[in-house]
């Protein structure tokens, strides 16, 4: 296999205006030292075939581009694929980077990585990844999280790692981010700091888009033997920090503008925009600078970062990653708000028509997907990343809609307790 | 035309070398009396926006130069004294312009450098220009900011060139050399050695080996005064990086904050720093 090379981010790890390394100097050599053993990598057959195999072998890629005729038939639109990053051994697209990451690691000569997760699906992509290659993990985890996600916290420890519980600021994934870079700051010179979005400092905006571009380009193919095209309609995925959707963007991001597919990312706009209690960056943020990068952002009128709010865990991030800010200001793709409320209705549609619980995340894009299929009407193609399972998230969908599936659904003051 | 332009040049040129040339002058008074120049730290609006000015005049009667810090909600190369100081400073209310008021109040009573630190997103959410126009207001010297490697963004350093306001970058034990000379032609008031790959806080001396090596190593590049912070906590502390060391300055923070919630005498404490630092 090849990994693919793009035209952004530029020499300085820009995507136009954003991205960049706003990082304390003491990690500058170790970015340098990142970006020249990644370039090496790129192009090292052995490196690449290690990947490959891993990917095929132990992820169980490709993951399979599934027509879901009953959600098409519901919507009444154009036909809708499903990407099924769910079926990816640890269950989320997260796995292609983490692999992709450890065996630098490993190249580099690192013996121990760190991480920061949100819903867990990283941190427990991670564990595995470390776990396999034998590297020691530690994982920094929000305290509101590791309440959220028990399930995920302890299938870290399963598997070897260590989770750190952060008390910090929000209590959330911004947070176990800022901590695992204080961690890498601290630690650099024999750790290696595995980023779970494409987010953060150059290199890994560019890095974890290009380990996980392997789901659009499976995407291609597929299609070309479904439907004799490679390229689809339109193309839906959720987005927080964005390593989902810009796995399956950038494939097609590139191409001139009369051939590229309408790209849709879903934010999360948990009680909506206007109230205060959302997680859109596009929508409702301005640019700033966070965790090394500057992109859209959710903070104050000082700068201060503002607290996220969503119902997915995985997209409860004040930022997004700056090639997503680039295509937006661009008008390469385009970013649409989908409320917790929607994200809870869709996931409970997906699971009755198609017999698929998705995460909470993924049940943002779902939402989406049904609204543009009518959109586009027949005839058309559309593919939706369904990043992941929802297994994780059983539990607090059971807390919200109640046992019997009689419970309130979303209410404000269900919405309050998670705040 | 071209005269009108000269005397622009000649006119920014001056006020570049105004406040610098204040915290030179600090820098020089501490080595003429045989010490390292003592810098403590305290984050702007604490304990309390109330008696933050108190404390920060206290300091003062004993350091050479003051670093201020505005408060900001993700302090990336902060520890967790520092985090804290500033989670509550920002509840308390202490903004942008409640941060500069306070400096600018001090300024009226003391003519010692005053320098600030924050991170780069809080200037930019004020816009960069605003905000040395706010500092070059409150009387601040010179900016700090730990989270701009010097070469991230250029725009930043002609602003406060034009302001008149001196930058410190930072350098680290990682640093190579290439990087150290990038960093210290960037500075213009002070260059800034972190003294341990780590965040802000107090640590045991031992964590203090690699700072002789830096120091030398910055030497190499650059005429400006080289201060060390991260992990000075006590007299014994500051001896090594001041004595052993050789460094031109001592920055200490976390330690000034810990006094406070143990409510020790910041005045004793920082006269025993300053006893660590007489070479």
């Amino acid at each position: 296999m090849q990994l693919p090379t793009y035209p952004l981010p530029d020499a300085r790890g820009r995507y136009g205006v954003f991205g960049g390394r706003y990082v304390p100097e003491t990690l500058i050599p170790a970015l340098d030292t990142l970006r020249d053993a990644y370039a090496e990598a790129k192009t090292d057959p052995a490196f690449l075939s290690s990947f490959e195999t891993l990917l095929r072998e132990y992820v169980g890629r490709p993951s399979r581009l599934y027509l879901a005729e009953n959600l098409t038939r519901h919507a009444g639109g154009a036909r809708i694929y499903l990407k099924r990053e769910d079926m990816n051994h640890t269950g989320a697209h997260k796995i292609n980077n983490c692999l992709g990451q450890a065996l630098l690691a490993v190249r580099m000569g690192k013996k121990r990585v760190v991480a920061e997760t949100g819903a867990g699906q990283h941190g427990v992509a991670t564990a595995t990844a470390a776990a396999l290659l034998g590297l020691e993990c530690v994982v920094y985890m929000g305290r509101e999280d590791i309440r959220r996600q028990a399930l995920n916290v302890f299938r870290m420890k399963l598997l070897g790692a260590e989770v750190r519980e952060v008390t910090s600021g929000t209590a959330t994934l911004k947070d176990a981010t800022n901590e695992a870079i204080r961690d890498w700051v601290t630690n650099v010179r024999g750790t290696f700091y595995i980023l779970g979005s494409v987010v953060g400092p150059h290199p890994y905006p560019a890095m974890v888009r290009d380990f996980q571009s392997v789901i659009g380009e499976e995407t291609k193919w597929q299609l070309q033997a479904a439907e004799g095209r490679a390229v689809p309609d339109a193309i839906i995925a959720c987005v927080g920090g964005g390593s989902n959707a810009i796995g399956i963007f950038a494939p097609f991001a590139y191409l001139p503008e009369h051939q590229r597919p309408q790209l849709i990312g879903t934010e999360a706009a948990g009680q909506g925009v206007d109230t205060g209690f959302h997680a859109a960056s596009v929508a409702g943020g301005k640019v700033g600078v966070l965790h090394g990068s500057m992109m859209y952002l959710l903070h104050d009128d000082e700068g201060q970062i503002q607290a996220a709010h969503s119902i997915s865990a995985g997209l409860d991030y004040p930022g997004i990653g700056p090639e997503h800010c680039y295509y937006s200001d661009h008008n390469v793709a385009r970013y649409v708000p989908v409320t917790d409320a929607q994200a809870l209705s869709a996931l409970q549609l997906l699971a009755r028509t198609e017999g698929i619980i998705a995460a909470l995340e993924t049940a943002h894009a779902i939402h989406q997907a049904v609204i543009t299929a009518r959109e586009l009407g027949e005839g058309k193609v559309i593919v939706v990343n369904l990043s992941g399972r929802g297994d994780k998230d059983v539990a607090e969908v059971m807390r919200l809609l109640g046992p019997g599936l009689t419970g309130p659904g979303l209410t404000g003051s269900e919405l309050g307790d998670q705040a | 035309m071209t005269s009108t332009l000269n005397n622009d040049v000649a006119d920014t040129a001056r006020r570049l070398a105004e406040r610098p040339e204040r915290i030179w002058a600090a820098f020089e008074h501490a080595a003429s009396e045989g010490r390292a120049a003592f810098i403590p730290f305290m984050t702007a609006g604490y304990p309390t926006p109330e008696r933050f000015p108190a404390v920060a005049l206290q300091l003062l009667e004993h350091a050479d130069l003051l670093e201020v810090g505005l408060p900001y909600s993700d302090p990336l190369g902060d520890g967790p004294t520092i985090q804290r100081a500033s989670e509550e400073a920002i509840e308390h209310g202490t903004s942008t312009r409640a941060t500069l008021q306070a400096v600018k109040a001090l300024r009226a009573r003391t003519d010692k450098p005053i320098v600030v630190m924050t991170y780069i997103n809080p200037v930019y959410a004020t816009g960069p220009k605003e905000f040395m126009r706010l500092c070059v207001d409150a009387g601040v010297d010179g900016l700090i900011l730990p989270d701009l490697p010097p070469d991230e963004d250029l725009g930043i350093r002609f602003l406060a060139a034009e302001a008149g306001l001196a930058l410190t970058f930072l350098i680290a034990p990682t640093s190579t050399p290439e990087r150290v000379r990038v960093v210290t032609s960037a500075c213009t008031g002070f260059v800034y050695a972190v003294s341990v790959t780590g965040v802000t806080g107090a640590r045991d001396g031992g964590a203090l080996s690699e700072v002789p090596a830096l120091i030398a190593l910055a030497r190499a590049h650059t005429d400006l005064p080289v201060a060390v912070g991260f992990g000075v906590k006590d007299a014994a502390t500051a001896r090594i990086v001041a004595v052993d060391a050789g460094a031109d300055g001592v920055v200490v923070g976390s330690a000034f904050i810990n006094a406070l919630k143990a409510g020790d005498d910041l005045g004793a404490l920082a006269a025993k720093i300053v006893s660590g630092c007489r070479k």
